[in-house]
């Protein structure tokens, strides 16, 4: 029983760690319907700012808390400016453009912002400092569950919430949906579709800053390279939850995170992918837009 | 055109048949030593067979300065096989056509094996500076085949011997990155530990590298009961690993391979990688045979020497001194003083094992101390 549970909370923390980026994904595809590939390396970038920040309020001798509250905010705000730029300058010219245009330029923008930072940092793995405090009361179950891994999970927990606040009961929200639903329409009624896109990367990037953070400190080392594996599970558990919707995805990324963890605890982990992708193509047959995508016919 | 081809191609083998004649039956004449060194010469991979014609030369110019072997002068025969199996073919015929007496190389693995099957039949020695597959010397085909190379599973061997005999433990899970040489390790690794029946393997397992955490499979580790993992991959995953373990305040020992003996482990780790074992080439530097070697490639070429320099003039030693010690060029002579003399090389004190290896050559085993890797004594 206590296998099963240790495999559980593995397996939540896979979930929460795929869930916090697949938000920023499933959100900017709900809106304009682009699959962001460059929305991973916006999670590691966002790994490297907090890493540098880090790095000198260490040096200045700040306390744990204090470094862990700056940085993050840094790399949210520093993600948050490259996803508003990456937006204006790789998907903008292109909104008018067939819909496979801009997708292959968000992977030219991807791989320029990998290589970007393997030239300007470096292409070794470097040591992330534990940025999370570890509690007091968890002492006695630590072997199971470890203080990054609580953080991460209420991290996920509140920015779901928050997300799906924003997207339903702000102006702001309205605003998205109805651009998600018809963009010309609500450019008629007097929306500011540039401006409700903007917004939409600028969240988008800010949690997937967040989760960059939050993640290289649990597994306590980074490289430029991280976005990517990272960035395609996510990207699979937007699309098994339902890609658009923000229960979905992160639905969707707990059960991927469950069943790699369980396959790998119950029978092997050399099969973890494989049985991760079957696993999405029998979801895909039987529910073709995912476990909580909207069923509605596409656009004509 | 075509004749005029003709032509060219006629006279350059007429002339090449004419030299060779020549350069046989002065040699015939001389009654020397005759050393075969074999190996690409040409071609992309020139890089790795060009050092140990240098090897050779230096060595035999040096006991060729002090009276030769068995008071004969030692003379090279030098063919290039271009790392080409089917080359390599030929290129041991017309060694073996030569009369060479003992043959360094060949230096890759594939091109080796293609051509000992004909030094076999011709009774030749042959010594490799390079070829680690570890069929040429464990399968048994190949008597007349020893190398100055650990083989691929040295290291393997090298990491069951010591949990099994040093840190003595009984239950060992076998990890590896399903890369290739990761992959390879851990199959030799596990094939080892259940041919030696002292310990158990409880957990064989692949881990998908880069993936975000590894928390399933140190669960896993956990419950098996392993006393020591054995892993076979790079340091990133390693790492990872080796961190998740302890931070579930687990105290399983770890024992790694020479992709995981690199600083950057160490790094990234931190605290975490103390009292990690590691295995890794041996250092020979401190050698005085060693800079013996290096001095003397300088002075001759002007430069520092190239890949398995010191593999093939330790084995340019060993075969010269064979002959020595066996008082001739007899072919079981010349193997039963291989096996029993040692000599003194750069890469330290050799002889050949039963089956060809040479030992105390290949990889040691460090342990990280204070953020440092130490070779364990």
């Amino acid at each position: 029983m206590d296998y099963f549970i240790e495999l559980f909370l593995g397996g939540l923390t896979r979930g929460s760690i795929y869930a916090l980026i697949a938000l920023g994904y499933t959100m900017v595809y709900g809106i304009i319907q682009l699959i962001n590939f460059a929305h991973g390396e916006i999670y590691m970038l966002g790994a490297f700012t907090a890493l540098i920040v880090a790095g000198i309020l260490t040096m200045l001798g700040w306390n744990q808390v204090a470094i862990l509250v700056i940085a993050s905010i840094v790399a949210v705000v520093y993600s948050a400016a490259y996803g508003f730029t990456i937006e204006k300058i790789a998907y903008k010219p292109l909104r008018q453009a067939p819909r496979l245009s801009a997708l292959i330029s968000a992977i030219g923008m991807s791989m320029f912002l990998q290589y970007y930072v393997l030239l300007a940092q470096t292409s070794n793995f470097l040591p992330f400092p534990n940025l999370i405090p570890d509690f007091k009361f968890l002492e006695p179950i630590e072997h199971i569950v470890r203080s990054s891994e609580i953080v991460i999970y209420a991290t996920t927990a509140i920015v779901m919430v928050l997300l799906t606040g924003l997207i339903k009961f702000t102006k702001i929200g309205k605003a998205m949906r109805a651009t998600a639903q018809d963009r010309d329409m609500a450019m008629l009624v007097g929306v500011d579709v540039n401006k409700v896109i903007s917004m939409t990367f600028i969240v988008g990037s800010a949690t997937a800053a967040l989760g960059g953070v939050l993640i290289a400190s649990h597994t306590g080392q980074i490289n430029y390279y991280i976005g990517f594996i990272a960035g395609i599970k996510a990207f699979v558990a937007a699309v098994l939850g339902g890609i658009g919707s923000m229960p979905g995805a992160v639905l969707g990324s707990l059960v991927l995170g469950m069943s790699e963890s369980f396959f790998t605890g119950y029978i092997s982990s050399d099969y973890e992918d494989v049985f991760a992708f079957l696993f999405l193509v029998f979801t895909l047959i039987f529910r073709p837009s995912g476990i909580l995508g909207r069923t509605d016919t596409d656009k004509v | 055109m075509m004749k005029n081809h003709v032509r060219k191609i006629l006279a350059l083998a007429f002339t090449t048949t004419f030299i060779c004649l020549t350069l046989s039956g002065l040699s015939l004449a001389a009654d020397t030593i005759k050393l075969g060194v074999a190996g690409p010469h040409s071609g992309d991979l020139a890089s790795y067979g060009i050092p140990t014609i240098k090897a050779a030369e230096l060595v035999v110019k040096e006991i060729n300065a002090k009276g030769g072997v068995l008071g004969k002068p030692v003379e090279l025969v030098v063919e290039d096989d271009v790392c080409k199996p089917e080359v390599a073919t030929n290129t041991a015929t017309k060694l073996v056509g030569e009369s060479v007496n003992v043959v360094l190389g060949h230096i890759c693995s594939g091109a080796t094996k293609a051509a000992l099957g004909i030094y076999k039949d011709s009774k030749i020695v042959v010594m490799s500076p390079s070829a680690t597959n570890p069929g040429l010397t464990q399968s048994g085909d190949y008597p007349n085949f020893y190398r100055t190379i650990a083989s691929d599973d040295a290291q393997a061997q090298l990491e069951v011997d010591f949990a099994l005999n040093i840190l003595k433990v009984k239950k060992i899970a076998v990890l590896h990155d399903k890369g290739d040489y990761g992959k390879g390790l851990a199959e030799f690794a596990k094939k080892f530990l259940e041919e030696s029946e002292d310990a158990e393997v409880v957990l064989y397992e692949g881990v998908t590298p880069g993936a975000v955490s590894y928390a399933a499979v140190v669960q896993k580790i956990k419950r098996s009961g392993a006393e020591a993992v054995i892993f076979g991959g790079y340091h990133p995953e390693a790492s990872k690993i080796v961190m998740e373990m302890r931070k579930k305040k687990m105290k399983t020992l770890f024992i790694s391979d020479d992709g995981v003996k690199d600083d950057t482990f160490i790094k990234v780790a931190g605290v975490y990688a103390e009292g990690v074992y590691a295995t890794g080439p041996k250092d020979v530097s401190q050698n005085e045979m060693t800079s013996i070697a290096n001095d003397a490639h300088k002075a001759a070429y002007g430069e520092d020497p190239g890949a398995f320099f010191l593999n093939a003039y330790a084995a340019s030693l060993a075969l010269l001194n064979a002959i020595e010690k066996s008082g001739s060029t007899d072919y079981d002579a010349i193997s039963m003083a291989l096996k029993k003399e040692y000599v003194d090389t750069p890469l330290g004190s050799i002889r050949f094992d039963e089956k060809g290896d040479a030992t105390g050559v290949g990889f040691s085993m460090y342990r990280v101390k204070n953020g440092a890797y130490y070779e364990v004594k």
